[in-house]
């Protein structure tokens, strides 16, 4: 992890670390989401849908290929209808957005929901489509792993 | 007869609570307001029981044993069916197949029945307020025979438009598949008008009686009706059981759904002889605990009485309604003349899930999505709602938790 990205997602542990309150939680998470910038419309195909999850959830993965030996990077869009949701996508962009491959496979997201008290949000059985996600940005991540750190 | 116009004796709710443990404990803090009934309901101890008790004293496989645990539990087995079969005042209990629930009893009836009596230019008729479970079935069985699937409309709020129904039943109609009561939105639909058509042109009808079981009862008898199927878990009852009712004669045409153990006279390789039904419908060890819990739970739903249940959950579906029409920029779906028990809504312009897990946080359990149902939904424009559903153990104050839980909602949209 980069410092940038170590003071980043320091900051949001810090910041969730001051909610103790479900409901203060549930409002910054919300709060994050309205963050997170409106898709255009034409990239709300079929192929980009997120099934899995109760709200209607997009998400759009872009590779930025390794050049003059500077590491592949993953983006992506994403956006759902339900507010919860984009806040959920606000975290996760924080997580894996504009990171190397080998920063993506490394990052432990289960443990920073767990220590952001979100933790039930990741698990498969919760139709947030979170999950499904986190596994399609991981396996475009893998796709482009170098065969060393593929392993 | 005097009992039948009689008031039913009012529910107790207090005292039918506490029956139910799980409605004691809290969540997130809270107490628990469970208003998730259409996805399933919650035990009663006596089912809770009568589940411990078959695995403590008689555990054992039913049919076959010889000892003193098996004739006991293919007795209790056997019983149960005997049970289901007086509660739906079936014929004979010969009628009565046990499923895993409502869902693998229409895929018993649609690959079996339907494979032995549909063929290219044959008509399955739906509609469009089914359950995906009474949908794909018959798509697929319809895919494998060359049959065609015809829907009936809905209207706006959520009704069949019966006026279509005369036009949608031909002389290639062989089945009409037809929920009684709508899941998503509690519409009831009036089934005896539609099996009488249907039986008219020569179809046969099956009921999803999944939601209208713990609601408002059935009589297949009174219904006339050739098959009808319902889950357990919806009725008190363990999950992973259910009922398919099927007419006997139906039932001893149709060739088998699986092939294994129990169902089976006689085996060679060169030809295998099928025992007749309901066994031949039932390969394998069944759920010997569930059915012999469902009984229980039918028992149990006897006992507080169908009528005083029903009663109360219109009562208190109209209290809900009342409640939340006062709620600002809500929004029922489904407003049906005749319905029970669920209230699906959007609220402003909050996502059904936003709305769910603020609700959750709050103890209160609802449903948010398209409850099994996309047609439902796509034919209201609306891509999801939130339901609240409502059993016998709810109350009136729980329908105020759920508005105040609603206007904490707002607070956070």
């Amino acid at each position: 992890m980069s410092i940038a990205h170590r003071a980043e997602i320091q900051d949001l542990e810090d910041t969730f670390s001051l909610l103790t309150d479900w409901g203060d939680r549930y409002r910054f998470v919300i709060a994050l989401g309205r963050e997170v910038e409106p898709m255009d419309p034409a990239l709300k195909t079929e192929d980009h849908r997120v099934y899995g999850c109760q709200a209607t959830v997009y998400l759009v993965p872009r590779v930025r290929a390794s050049q003059n030996g500077k590491p592949t990077i993953i983006e992506f869009l994403a956006e759902a209808d339900a507010a919860i949701v984009n806040g959920l996508i606000a975290i996760l962009r924080k997580a894996y957005a504009g990171r190397t491959v080998d920063q993506i496979l490394e990052f432990d997201l289960d443990g920073l929901l767990q220590r952001l008290g979100l933790e039930k949000n990741l698990s498969p059985t919760r139709r947030n489509g979170l999950h499904e996600m986190a596994k399609r940005i991981r396996t475009v991540a893998h796709r482009h792993a170098a065969p060393s750190s593929a392993a | 007869m005097h009992e039948a116009t009689a008031q039913p004796a009012r529910l107790d709710v207090g005292r039918l609570r506490r029956d139910f443990p799980v409605l004691a404990r809290r969540v997130h803090g809270q107490p628990l307001v469970y208003l998730d009934n259409a996805a399933t309901m919650h035990k009663p101890t006596v089912v809770l029981e009568t589940l411990d008790r078959f695995y403590r004293e008689y555990n054992a496989n039913i049919h076959r044993g010889i000892h003193a645990l098996a004739e006991q539990a293919t007795e209790a087995y056997e019983g149960a069916r005997a049970r289901v079969a007086n509660f739906l005042n079936a014929p004979s209990a010969q009628e009565i197949v046990f499923t895993r629930g409502t869902t693998e009893a229409i895929n018993l009836v649609a690959a079996s029945w339907g494979s032995a009596n549909l063929g290219p230019g044959d008509e399955v008729l739906i509609s469009h307020m089914e359950h995906h479970s009474n949908i794909v079935p018959w798509q697929l069985i319809c895919e494998r025979t060359g049959a065609a699937l015809k829907v009936i409309p809905i209207d706006d709020r959520g009704q069949l438009e019966m006026e279509t129904v005369d036009a949608l039943l031909t002389d290639r109609t062989r089945l009409v598949s037809i929920v009684h009561m709508s899941n998503a939105l509690g519409t009831i639909n009036p089934i005896e008008t539609i099996i009488a058509k249907a039986h008219a042109v020569g179809a046969r009808v099956l009921v999803d009686a999944a939601q209208s079981v713990p609601h408002i009862g059935v009589d297949v008898r009174d219904l006339d009706c050739d098959f009808l199927a319902f889950s357990g878990h919806k009725i008190f009852g363990p999950t992973g059981v259910g009922v398919l009712y099927g007419r006997l004669e139906l039932l001893e045409a149709m060739p088998p759904y699986q092939g294994g153990g129990d169902m089976i006279k006689d085996v060679r390789f060169e030809r295998t002889v099928y025992n007749d039904p309901p066994h031949r419908f039932e390969a394998g060890t069944p759920n010997i605990a569930g059915v012999i819990g469902l009984a229980a739970a039918i028992d149990y739903a006897v006992s507080v009485g169908l009528e005083a249940i029903a009663a109360w959950e219109a009562e208190l579906l109209d209290y809900a309604t009342q409640q939340l029409c006062e709620v600002k920029g809500l929004r029922l779906i489904g407003t049906a003349d005749h319905k029970a028990a669920v209230l699906s809504f959007t609220f402003d312009d909050a996502h059904p899930l936003d709305a769910a897990m603020i609700l959750d946080r709050q103890g209160i359990a609802v449903r948010a999505g398209h409850h099994c149902a996309q047609p439902v939904m796509d034919r209201l424009g609306v891509p999801a709602t939130v339901r609240a559903s409502l059993g016998p153990y709810n109350t009136r104050s729980e329908i105020d938790a759920l508005v105040r839980g609603l206007e904490k909602v707002r607070e956070f949209l």
